[in-house]
Parts: C-alpha cells; structure tokens; sequence
C-alpha cells in the first residue's frame, strides 16, 4: 500500500497544483462530449422491449404476416344517452368508418356499419354493409339492424356492445420498417378525426386505444419522464446537497460536478446513437443520484478537515487519502451491477445498464480531477452549524451498541416476516396496464374493457395440414367445437371464429332457414360456398385477415377479460391441453401480443437471475479483497442480500404483482447498497486495527460516516422516489422499489451490521 | 383554367365517339390539348386498337406469395367474347384449388353501369348472382381484384396525362386515371405506363382511398397474335403494405374460337367446363 499512498499523494499534489488546466481541460472534454446530446432518439416501439430472438414475438410475426395484420386501432363510440342503434350515432359511426379508411398504414377497417351482412334473397346471396346511409333508415330498419348486430357472434361483443350502448371499429394498420413517424402519423390522424368527430356530435363520446396506440404512449411517457422527472430529481439533489453540505461553495462544487457527469453521459449516448424508450428514460435520473454520492463523500471528508482547522488544500488532500479507494471501489462495484444488466432479455436495460455504469466511472472521474481543482479553487468554509449531526450519530451509536442483542435478533426476525412476503408476489405484465391514468390511453382503455370489449386477446394459426383444408367437415368441426369450449370458460369475452362464417353461409344458401344454422357437411360445396362469399366481399372487407393464401389454415381470437399474465400463460395451457385431448391435429400454444407480453418478465427474470448472482459474487470477492478478510467479507454479504429481499416481500404483501422492474430490481439496488456496507465496513476495519474493541470501532465508524451514508442514502431514496412518480408502470415500480431496498439497507448497515460485527468479534476476541 | 376543367369534365361524360369527332373536326391551329384530353385519348386509342378480337381463350396460373414465404396456386380457363357497343363478356372457369373444380364465374362488364356476374356452383348445380358492386375485393384470395384483371372500360375513368419518360428500350406515356364511381372502386387513382409504339400496358400503380402507393402491377412477356392484338405472358402484382404478391402467368391464348354468344348466358355457365 505504501508505494500507491506516495502515488496518490503525488496525483493529489499535481491536481492542487494544475487547479486551472486541471478545469479548462475538463471543461473541454464536457462540452465535447455533450455535443453528442442532439443525436439522442427516441421510439416509440413497444417491439424494442423484446429481443429479437423472443420466441412468442417470433410466433407473432409469423401470425402477422401469414394474415397480414399487425397493429389495431380501436375506436370506441358511445351516445351519452340510449343505444347506438339510433339514425345519428349509426349516421357518426359511417362517417367515421369512411374517415378512418384514410387512417394512414391501414389495411383495413371493420366497424358496426361495413359489418358485411350477408343474407338470402331469393335465390341469391347478398352481401352489403350492415349500414348504408343511416340517415335514411326508417325506425323498423333500425330496429332489424339492432336485432342482426346484437345476434351476429363475428361483431356483438367485439364492435357492438352486447347491451348496445357502445360501438367500435377496428382499424388494422401495417407499419413500415422504420415505424416510429408512421406511428405520430397514424396517431395524430386519428386524434384530429376524433376531435373533428367530437365536435360535430357533442353528443357521442369517443374513445381511443390499441396496440398500435400505446406506441405512441410509449414514446410520449420516455419524453414526460426525461422532461420532467429528470430536473425535478436535479433540483432535489441541489436542495437536499445544500441542506446537508450546509456550505454554499461545497454545494456548488457537487452540482458543478453533477452537471458534467449528466451532460458527458448523454452526450456519449448521444454519439453512440441511442434511442431512448421508457425503461431506460431514466437514465439521466439514475446516473444523477449514483454519482453524486462520490461528490459527496469527497465534500463531506474535505469539510470535515477545514472545520477541524486544516488549510482548503491539506483538507481535500486528507479527504482524497482516505476516499479515493473507497470512492473507486464503490464505482466500480456499482458499474458491475449495472453492466449485468447486458444480460437481461430485454434489448433497452441493456442501454440502461452501460449508460449508468458509464455515468457512475464518468463520476469517479470527475469526482478525482475537476472536484478537488474546483474545492482548491473555491473560497471553502467550514459550515457554521455542522456539530449537531456527529452528536446525532454519537448518540444513535450508543443506542446500537446498548441494544445489540435485542437489534440483531429484532432485525432478523422482521426480516424473516417480511422475506416471506415473496410469496405473494405474482409476475405480470399486462400492455394494457402499462401507463397510468394519467394517459388518456389509460383511461380509454379502461373504457373499453368495462364497456365494449376487452383489449387482450388469444390468437390461434388452427392449420388443417393441407391446402383448402380448411373448408373440411373434421376441421371445421374441431375448430368450432374449440371455439365453443372458449366460449365456455369464464374469463372469455368473445371468440371470432371461422366456422361462424359458414355456418351463416349454409343458413343464407338455405333461404335464411335457422335450422341450417349449422356447419356444411360437403367440403366442396363449403369451399364454394366460400369462393361465392368472397366474391361478394368488396375491397378491404376481404377474408384475407381470417384465412392464409392457401386456405389451409384460419385465425381465431380469443378475446379475455382483464386477466394477470399468469392466468393469460393458464388459459394459453388449458387450451393447448384442450386441442391435445380433443384435436390433436390442430394443437398449437396461442400468440399475440398479450402472450407476448405475458411472458415478457418470466424471461427477463429468467435471464437476469444467473448474471444478478454472477454480479453479486463478482462484487462479493472484490470486497474481500478489497477488506483483505474473509470474515468481514462474508459478514457484508448479510445486508447486502437482505435487503432486496426484505423489499420485494414487502411488495408481495402491499402490492402483489411485479413486472418487468421485478427482474431488473436486485442487480440496480445491489449496485447501490453495497457502497453503503463497503463504507461502514472500510471504516470499522480501519478503527479495529487502530486497537479499538468491536463496539468503540462501531462508534467511531458511526462519527466518521454516518454522516456521508445518511446523506448518500437520502439523496438515492429520493432521486428514485421522484423516478417512481413515471407514469410507465415499469419506471414506477422500479422506481419505488427501489427506494424502497435502499431504506431496508440503510436500517440494515445502521441497526443490523453492527450488532453483527460486534456479536463476531466478541466471540473471537 | 376553370372553363377548361369544366369543359373536359363535360367531355368525359359525353359518349367518346363524340369526343374523337370533335378531335379529328379541331383545326390544328387550335389552343393545345389539355393533360385530361390527352389522357383519354390515349385511353379510348388503346381500347381501339383492341376493336375486333372477336373472342379469345387462354389459361391463368396463379402463384400467391405471403410475407412468410408461403405458396399458394390457382389455375384457371378464361374465355372472352367481345361485344359491340358495351363492356365484354368473359368467363372463368376454376381448375384449382381442387375443391372448387368446375366453379366458373361469368361477368357481363358494361360501360357505365355496374358489371354483371354470376357463379355455377358444381356441388350445388346452381347459378348464384353476385350481388356487390364493388369489384375491388381481392380475387380467390390473391393480390389480383376483378378490377385489376379486367380490361378497363374507358367511361368508367378520368384521365391525365402526366409525361414521357422512357420504360425498357421503349418510349412511355405516363396517365392517371381515376373512377368515375367512387364506391365501385377500391382505389383513389391508378398509374399507367404505356408504350407510345403499341400502347400495351408495361406497368400500373395504384393508389388507395387514402392515395397511399398501395400497390404495383408490372406486365411482361408480351406477344402479338393475329398480327394485331398484343397479350401479356406475364402479370406481377406487389402489395407493398401487406408485403404479398401474386403472379399470374398467361399461356395458350387462342383467338377467333368457336365460342358462341350463348356460351356466355346463366345457361351456358352451367355448361361451362
């Protein structure tokens, strides 16, 4: 050690010295770097959560483009008052079918009104728009369209409310590769036709949702979260460093320093071309209350020094001495952390991820060049008031060691209690759940599902096995009777289903007779049926959607309640059983976006639990090393572990349901509290081997960083407390819990490890 | 220039006959013609050159391609009579898909008003009327509608002459032409590239309700029978928002058969084999 303290002490020297130089260049390397900023993207594709080798996202893909659908519109239309079954709702209704076949990438559009009706004329199938000319219809016809609309099982339930009082329209688009203007287009028509909407009939609500909308959600909650989060936490941070630095010139110092380390690390995103999504919006959040906890242990020892009576360069000298180790160490350690996140599952932690881990080394950097050139430089004071706190931490010291027993056995068992909570938790992820009401996505959304239909749906390739199979009497008959038992489980709203098509077609070609209301028994009479129908069928109404171009396989949608993932994954299970047991030959797990979706955090939990446990083995060998002692290091290890797990039984017992923050939540929080037990532990260390017993090094541990652990911890707390108020839901709950890890290991480092210690070392001693 | 658009509107509407009376009875010294005159005259100049098939058979093989890469085949009989004063009379008879074998679909085109058309239905031995108006839905499933396969009448559009420009080793005439009935119609607009030399058709885009590019048609292997009439060998429909595409293939035409007008009635579709 003592070479690398002559090395330090001569670095400091050179820094003290070069004090101007060490800020122009500094300054210089800032401002290069933040020049990047203006190549900072973001997107607004809800795809760019998945990677690209997502086994349910590849079932989709295949899905959509067999069928040619991708994304869906869903525009809901409810009269205030009555049924939609009225000349001026259906007449708002055409119109805005009419209008929303301009919606820019659409492909296709099925509303109450172009629901293609087919029906017995004489000898003749007709085939016309449910609704033609509202204005026109007479008070029997409304009253026929009612009773077909609410009796046709392809639209009641899906675009028709089954109580009548709510319409809608699907409006399928097909985005382009590069999908993120298509989708402001797409969006920004819609919004513009249903104001316009809006205002010619004051008395109809309208209502917006569908996946190809929550894109747009996406890329608006990235913006509010790096607009608005992002200076709130920076304000805090001056606040909260002002209060506790009380030293106006030392407080410049750390938001000077901030202020590089943000703008040096979204510069460099901005030159490595990053796009930005809502989980990683919070980048700039992060790497602020990460790094300034290297500023303001620095700060803190350095003011300590002057107050002692030390001249400004002796105190930042002493202050470097004795940080510089654990201040690199903390960094490193945390960058770890993060880095493990290269290993999630999905695509934008990985950017959060590097961009932390480089904003924390970005910090340390900093932290040792322009920081004390900028301490040497100010006029530093020792603040007036500063006394209070070490008495403070006298006195909590002296409580710790009185009622270490009762502590250590306290602690535990709340530990105990609380871990058990993880019991309750449930993963989901649900898309629909994915911004908060103050979206008016949300609130649509919502809307919809209480009022029309819900927004999460199965999707099923049912594939005959040859071509033109599917107009077969065993297909046609497997597949409806699966569609029947769907209709039978209680969490499903609608099935669309293509034997509903023929049995309609076999009742139209018997003269509308209901007792034919039953599926054709000849295929080829079925197949022709078909071909007559689809000959009926007018542009963009065409079956193309339903049936692949060999006809040998169709889609059926299961649409469900608002279910968690777990019982969207059951359902998926109990259906592939039922198709095994009854129609072996169609057997296929459903996809969509839902399922997608549903086993987004399965995944991610999957693939971030090895490189979480790497991570924190990784970091665990660096701190033996680093304490240069088995014992201390294997004692770190207790309020390093139990705190995330303190604070995801927690959850399980207030909230219950975790995402995809869930799996991303122990290797963030881990990164951070381990600086906490690497200080306390450095410091403990140090007393002991100065020859103080176990409780008189906690006590002086307790005076020298009780302090600068306090006000690390508040500065964290607070910084992803103001993350959590996101309006994305994965923001939000990472956000909370981890304040919520980081207040567990502070009451651990304070209440827990040094009862621990001082239990150990007595026996040993 | 608004007395112009009024007075090419007016002639649109009138029977081209009329039309190309007036034409040839202009005085060259006369103002210049308009993009829209010289739209329709390429158009009625075109179907003119056509006048005289007398009727022709041939056969279409069909190959739907979806994004997935998946294949799909259809295979049909076409016979076309030719009719003086109204739209042709043609007939296709289905041979695969297997299960609708012998299904045939006649269509009466007419100038103006709506097509005609019917379909025998073999397991069922009956003749359905068709009843929409609107021939733009996807034909048995491919990228193809009716609309597309049909050769257009010249009333049923507006025309525009856009340019010159050159297509291959040829000279192109480059025309929009919009429906006259909207709703008949799927598309906005359509682009036509036509060799100044022939006429034949080398390529259509078509523009959708909201005049987004919705697809492209290129027409190839074109051959000459009876020293007059020119047949495309080759026809390439590519959706580019779905990513599919169809190609249909032509092969043994035959023209001046023995095809009668009642092979084209309700009754001889039944015969239609």
């Amino acid at each position: 050690m003592v070479p690398a303290v002559i090395h330090l002490d001569r670095y400091i020297d050179a820094i003290l010295r070069r004090r101007w130089p060490v800020v122009v260049l500094a300054t210089l390397a800032m401002l290069v770097m933040t020049a990047g900023a203006r190549f900072i993207g973001v997107t607004n594709d809800y795809r760019s959560l998945f990677s690209e080798d997502d086994p349910q996202l590849a079932a989709l893909e295949a899905l959509e483009d067999t069928y040619s659908v991708s994304h869906t519109a869903l525009i809901a239309v409810a009269p205030r008052e009555g049924l939609v079954f009225t000349r001026e709702t259906l007449g708002a209704i055409e119109e805005l079918t009419e209008a929303a076949w301009r919606t820019p990438y659409s492909t296709r559009v099925d509303s109450l009104t172009n629901y293609s009706h087919s029906e017995a004329f004489g000898d003749d199938l007709v085939v016309a728009p449910l609704v033609d000319d509202a204005q026109s219809k007479s008070d029997e016809e409304l009253a026929r369209i009612e009773q077909v609309a609410l009796s046709a099982p392809q639209i009641a339930g899906r675009l028709v409310a089954h109580d009548g009082r709510v319409a809608g329209m699907a409006i399928n688009v097909v985005l382009p590769e590069d999908s993120d203007p298509a989708v402001v287009e797409l969006t920004d028509y819609l919004n513009t036709l249903l104001d316009q909407a809006r205002a010619s009939h004051p008395d109809i609500d309208y209502y917006l949702t569908g996946d190809a909308v929550i894109h747009r959600v996406f890329a608006d909650a990235t913006k509010d979260d790096m607009e608005n989060l992002s200076p709130i936490v920076f304000l805090l941070i001056v606040v909260m460093a002002a209060a506790l630095l009380r030293s106006a010139y030392a407080t410049l110092a750390v938001i000077v320093t901030l202020m590089f380390t943000i703008n040096t690390t979204v510069g460099f995103a901005g030159w490595l071309g990053t796009v930005f999504s809502p989980v990683n919006a919070g980048v700039p959040i992060i790497v602020m209350t990460v790094a300034v906890a290297d500023s303001i242990h620095i700060v803190t020892a350095a003011l300590a020094g002057v107050s002692r009576g030390l001249n400004r360069n002796e105190a930042i000298t002493e202050s470097l001495r004795s940080n510089t180790w654990p201040v690199f160490l903390t960094s490193v350690t945390t960058a770890i952390a993060f880095l493990s996140l290269n290993a999630s599952d999905s695509p934008p932690f990985h950017v959060l991820g590097n961009l932390v881990a480089f904003g924390v080394m970005c910090a340390l950097v900093y932290s040792m060049t322009l920081l004390p050139a900028l301490l040497s430089i100010l006029p530093l004071r020792a603040p007036r008031a500063h006394a209070d706190r070490p008495g403070f931490f006298d006195h909590f010291a002296a409580f710790v060691i009185a009622r270490r027993t009762f502590l250590l056995w306290f602690v535990t068992l709340a530990a105990v209690v609380l871990v058990m909570g993880i019991l309750r938790i449930e993963l989901t992820d649900n898309w629909t759940e994915y911004f908060d009401d103050r979206y008016a996505f949300r609130r649509d959304t919502d809307f919809v599902i209480e009022n029309l239909t819900g927004m999460e749906s199965l999707e099923y390739s049912l594939n005959a096995g040859r071509e033109g199979g599917i107009t077969g009497p065993g297909y046609l008959r497997e597949v409806d009777a699966f569609a029947e038992w769907f209709r039978g489980q209680p969490e499903v709203t609608h099935v669309q289903a293509f034997p509903d098509i023929m049995k309609r077609l076999n009742k139209n070609m018997h003269g509308d007779d209901p007792a034919f209301y039953r599926l054709p028994a000849d295929p080829e009479l079925a197949a022709q049926y078909l071909l007559l129908y689809e000959f009926s069928l007018p542009f963009g109404r065409d079956l193309n959607d339903r049936i692949d171009i060999a006809k040998s396989a169709t889609r059926m949608t299961v649409v469900m309640r608002s279910l968690s993932a777990q019982q969207q994954r059951e359902l998926d299970t109990r259906g592939l059983a039922w198709l095994r047991a009854n129609a072996p030959g169609l057997a296929t797990p459903a996809t969509g976006v839902s399922i997608v979706f549903s086993h987004l955090s399965q995944r991610n939990i999957q693939s971030m639990l090895r490189s979480t446990i790497i991570a924190m083995g990784l970091i665990s060998f660096i701190l033996i090393w680093f304490l240069k002692s088995l014992r201390l290091g294997l004692v770190s290890l207790v309020p390093n572990f139990i705190p995330a797990a303190m604070s995801f039984g927690l959850w399980g017992y207030l909230v219950g349901q975790v995402g995809l923050a869930g799996s991303v939540m122990t290797a963030i929080a881990f990164g951070l509290i381990v600086d906490d037990t690497t200080h306390f532990l450095s410091k403990y260390q140090k007393s002991r081997r100065e020859g103080l017993l176990a409780p008189e090094a906690v006590r002086s541990t307790f005076r020298t960083v009780g302090q600068a652990l306090w006000t690390t911890t508040v500065v964290l707390a607070a910084g992803f407390l103001v993350y959590s108020a996101s309006g994305f839901e994965v923001s939000w709950a990472l956000g909370l819990m981890v304040t919520i890890t980081i207040v567990f290991a502070i009451a651990a480092d304070f209440l827990l490890l040094p009862p621990l210690l001082m239990a150990i070392d007595r026996r040993k001693s | 220039m608004r007395i112009n658009r009024a007075y090419s509107w007016a002639l649109a509407l009138l029977a081209p006959c009329l039309i190309l009376l007036f034409w040839l009875g202009m005085p060259p010294i006369a103002r210049p013609a308009t993009p829209e005159e010289i739209g329709l005259k390429i158009a009625i100049e075109s179907r003119a050159r056509d006048d005289g098939f007398g009727n022709f058979t041939a056969k279409q093989a069909m190959v739907l391609r979806n994004k997935q890469g998946q294949e799909s085949r259809r295979q049909l009989r076409v016979k076309v009579l030719e009719v003086a004063g109204d739209g042709d009379k043609s007939l296709m008879v289905f041979d695969e898909p297997r299960d609708v074998k012998g299904t045939a679909l006649l269509t009466h085109a007419h100038k103006q008003e709506a097509d005609d058309q019917w379909l025998y239905l073999p397991a069922l031995k009956r003749v359905k009327r068709i009843s929409s108006s609107n021939k733009s839905g996807s034909f048995m499933g491919s990228e193809f509608s009716y609309e597309d396969l049909s050769p257009p009448e010249v009333e049923k559009f507006t025309y525009r002459y856009l340019r010159d420009e050159p297509c291959g080793d040829l000279t192109c005439t480059v025309s929009e032409r919009f429906p006259v009935d909207k709703k008949a119609s799927g598309y906005s607009r359509q682009v036509v590239w036509q060799d100044k030399d022939e006429l034949r058709t080398w390529k259509v885009e078509y523009y959708d309700r909201k005049d987004a590019h919705l697809k492209t048609l290129t027409i190839g292997k074109y051959r000459q029978y009876l020293d007059k009439y020119w047949r495309a060998g080759e026809m390439n429909m590519v959706n580019h928002l779905t990513g599919k595409s169809t190609v249909l293939s032509w092969a043994d035409y035959q023209f001046r058969t023995k095809l009668k007008k009642r092979d084209f009635s309700k009754t001889g579709l039944k015969r239609a084999r």
